[in-house]
């Protein structure tokens, strides 16, 4: 008995001394990798949810589906890690004043089916998207080009007068051009954006089938979709592309919780995670070493005001100090390091990191934590309506965490009661937002469209805009939005959303809080992981270890 | 017998019509529109909203929509499809009940065989150690919450030992599926031997008890077929409902093991305001209900001669 105790006491200190020759060989193993031993055909997992929709390129939105769909389309640009545009399916891209684009395609694009990609798979798609009959989640983005409102009226049960966007003429096989209701200088970077994709003419006969089976002209194709287990995909061998496959194909798979995939990656049966749960955040940068991913990603959370709500509109609207003076009371530095473990970045401005467009310190003073000058700002602004506001949130994200800590921050520095209002899922926070039933003041977080500064600006703070759920509304601030989107370049269109982020601090739309991060991690098997803006894994550029 | 048989049967129809419209009326009045929903916070304009509740169907009235919903599964059995994906329910429903199924059928087996052994020898030793033992032992497994029981057999099982691969994959083999049966089953487990304990031991003192060991039957024939038979009928009430219970009310340990089964669907649905899928499930699960405690009401007069039924 006892010489079995004493020996399960030598396994573990072997178990513990192999664990630090792990760790210390780590670095070894990555400059090993790097001399090759690489396998072209190689297929590596990636964690992933089940889509929630048909594959379809306009209705592709949530990050679950949009993955598989990049791998298997390719749009005519792309952007670069700083914001400038890289040609993909499109040869060239010309406009003279940023209203009529003109767009000359490569030769010899094929799509998966052998089909050739021409200027007519383009139009086609792109007014089959818009076609409000076709009910795509993603037709809006086709609402610049000329001629929108006839394919997509905007009241409800319209019936649409057209079938064709009177904007887009077809010049030849490989060329065709985009006349803009007004100049857009962003456009040719919304182009990259999935709605905007190419597709074959065996789409039309069953969209459905082809939703469930996309065909494609991407760097992968697709193979087999096993609901809620597996997709997977593999390398086209024709692609044309300058973002070629590094590897043989890619399999996401399915897992019903983020805690379980980690598990699975430490047991190297997945080998890309795109987020590391909260239980595992504290450990897995001890667990994974150099493996360990810590990258910037472009969203941002943020605390929005329901301006109709009756505290903050009667008797007289609020004053724009005392949410000034809320937003200096939260301590974002503590809550980050401390509640979030380092997974998020204190915002100093509206628009998130790796934007054009992003700005340090945009929000000057207002996002600095500062007790006493809060309490100054508060009273000069005629205090808080009641002295208690409320934060809405859906419990189903894990936001009761922080939400709590900001509400301790701003009640110790300034007196102010403040209570986490919780809806019991997503879809209930979002029917209240939609209905205009928050009370006070509610969770809000954006992530990119496309990486110019505009879309965190005129998306969330216009009149009206989509993503404007709290009934903020400004004329001034309209007209410096207005006057940005319709610059005649992209340069001047940047500054002056750039202007116009700076004036925010004068209306006070919503209090900036943190920019997010992307924490994952991969397996051993792989390497050259990196992320793109949207906190999604490159898979072109992945090898897979022989 | 044939009579009793067909009234329970008759039964099930109102019953069927009943859960069925609750389900259906209680998803459709939860706060949250599905169609909305499918397009997160980005939001949507009201004309795209329009056309697909309209494709869906979703824009008619209520009695409607559960009018319609009726009538194609009896005509045609058709359960609908998915709001989000556009997926026939019933091709949902049937790639998550079979690993259920799986999952449920293990999980009765372990707390059938493993529930009554323990049960039997602690009624048989009523008052001695191996009593106690088995006391604890269920006390144990009744108060410790199912996600506990599901860390620990991962942490030990898996993390330390390395015997079992921590989730099931996507191939479900039946090995693979032994851990989380074990965890769904423990609890149930706990019961079954407490329950076979408390009747073993009070028949044991009863009188036919006496008559059998007084004529002299061997001693496997007195606890195999008189006691046992005797003593399984709140056991095997038990067992039967606990059926329908182990099919639906998994969420916990599929979510914990990764097993894409029933529980994790209705969680899903319920969520995703999913009303056509919920009641797709919730009529299988309603019918496994009504089956099994019909086979349970006449399992009673094949354990009990005396029980009959008209």
């Amino acid at each position: 008995m006892r010489g079995a105790k004493s020996a399960k006491w030598v396994v573990g200190a072997i178990v513990v001394a192999l664990a630090a020759t792990a760790c210390g060989g780590g670095s070894d193993s990555g400059s090993k990798a790097d001399k090759g031993a690489v396998d072209p055909n190689g297929i590596f997992s990636v964690e992933l949810g089940e889509p929630e929709k048909l594959l379809h390129t306009g209705d592709t939105m949530e990050s679950n589906g949009s993955l598989v769909m990049s791998g298997l389309f390719s749009t005519l640009v792309d952007y670069k890690a700083d914001g400038s545009l890289e040609m993909i399916n499109a040869e060239s891209l010309t406009t003279t004043d940023s209203k009529t684009w003109t767009v000359k395609l490569k030769q010899g694009w094929t799509f998966h089916d052998g089909t050739p990609v021409t200027s007519k798979s383009f139009v086609d798609a792109w007014n089959w998207n818009a076609n409000v009959n076709n009910a795509m989640g993603l037709a809006s983005w086709f609402s610049d080009i000329k001629g929108f409102e006839a394919l997509h009226p905007e009241k409800e049960g319209a019936k649409p007068t057209g079938d064709k966007l009177e904007g887009l003429k077809i010049v030849d096989e490989n060329t065709f051009t985009v006349e803009l209701k007004s100049p857009v200088p962003a456009f040719g970077h919304k182009l990259a954006y999935i709605p905007f994709a190419p597709l074959p003419e065996s789409f039309y006969k069953d969209p459905k089938a082809a939703g469930e089976k996309p065909v494609g002209n991407g760097p992968y194709k697709f193979e087999s979709w096993d609901h809620k287990k597996q997709i997977k995909i593999v390398r086209y061998d024709a692609y044309k592309g300058p973002n070629k496959a590094k590897n043989g194909g890619v399999l996401f798979k399915n897992y019903t919780t983020i805690e379980a995939a980690y598990e699975d990656l430490k047991s190297d049966n997945v080998d890309v995670l795109r987020q590391v749960g909260p239980k595992d955040l504290p450990v897995y940068h001890q667990d994974l070493g150099d493996r360990a991913v810590d990258a910037d990603h472009s969203a941002i959370q943020s605390i929005a005001v329901a301006f109709y709500a009756d505290q903050w509109a009667k008797p007289k609207p609020v004053d724009v100090k005392v949410i000034q003076g809320l937003s200096m009371a939260i301590d974002r530095a503590t809550i980050t390091k401390t509640v979030l473990q380092g997974t998020r970045e204190p915002a100093t401005g509206w628009v998130a990191k790796g934007v054009l467009g992003f700005q340090e310190n945009a929000a000057g003073d207002i996002t600095k934590y500062d007790p006493a000058k809060a309490k100054e700002l508060i009273k000069a602004g005629g205090g808080v309506p009641k002295n208690a506001i409320t934060i809405q949130f859906n419990a189903d994200g894990g936001h009761k965490e922080w939400v709590d800590a900001v509400c301790n921050s701003i009640t110790q520095a300034t007196g102010v009661k403040c209570t986490g209002d919780s809806k019991p899922d997503f879809q209930a926070d979002l029917a209240a937002r939609k209905n205009q039933q928050v009370k006070s003041m509610y969770r809000s977080a954006w992530s990119l469209d496309y990486p110019i500064n505009g879309n965190f600006l005129s998306d969330l703070y216009r009149t009206g805009a989509a993503g404007n759920q709290g009934g903020f509304s400004n004329k001034e601030l309209d007209a410096k939005l207005a006057a940005a989107e319709s610059a005649a370049t992209l340069d001047e269109s940047v500054k002056l959303f750039q202007e116009a982020e700076k004036s925010l601090v004068n209306y006070m739309p919503s209090i900036p809080l943190w920019y997010y991060k992307v924490n994952a991690g991969y397996s051993e098997k792989v390497s050259g992981v990196k992320y793109d803006q949207a906190g999604d894994p490159i898979l072109t550029g992945i090898e897979v270890k022989k | 017998m044939g009579r009793y048989v067909a009234r329970r049967l008759l039964q099930m129809i109102p019953v069927f019509l009943g859960t069925t419209f609750l389900i259906f009326f209680m998803v459709y009045s939860l706060p949250g529109d599905p169609v909305a929903g499918l397009f997160g916070e980005k939001g949507v304009d009201p004309a795209t909203l329009a056309a697909k509740r309209k494709e869906l169907g979703l824009d008619l009235p209520i009695w409607q929509q559960y009018w319609n919903y009726m009538t194609d599964i009896i005509l045609h059995f058709d359960f609908g499809n998915q709001i989000r994906n556009g997926r026939p329910v019933t091709e949902v429903l049937g790639d998550a009940f079979p690993i259920t199924l799986q999952l449920a059928a293990l999980a009765f087996a372990f707390e059938l065989i493993f529930g009554i052994a323990l049960g039997v020898i602690a009624g048989l030793r009523a008052g001695r150690v191996a009593d106690n033992a088995v006391l604890i032992f269920t006390l144990l497994i009744i108060s410790v919450p199912v996600f506990v029981l599901g860390f620990i057999i991962k942490l030990v099982f898996a993390f330390e030992l390395g015997w079992i691969a921590p989730n099931v994959s996507n191939e479900q083999n039946w090995s693979e599926l032994i851990a989380p049966a074990m965890v769904l089953g423990g609890l149930s487990l706990a019961y079954v031997a407490r329950l076979t304990r408390t009747s073993m031991a009070e028949n044991l003192r009863a009188d036919y008890m006496r008559t059998a060991i007084a004529k002299g039957l061997p001693k496997r024939r007195v606890i195999g077929v008189h006691l046992m038979r005797n003593s399984m009928i709140p056991v095997i009430t038990f067992l039967g409902t606990d059926i329908g219970a182990l099919m639906g009310g998994a969420v916990v340990t599929e979510g914990i093991f990764n097993v894409k089964g029933v529980g994790g669907l209705i969680y899903e649905s319920i969520t995703r305001r999913e009303g056509t899928t919920l009641v797709g499930l919730v009529t299988i699960l309603v019918l496994v209900y009504l089956v099994t405690s019909l086979l349970i009401d006449l399992l009673y007069a094949v354990l009990d001669p005396r029980i009959r039924y008209a």
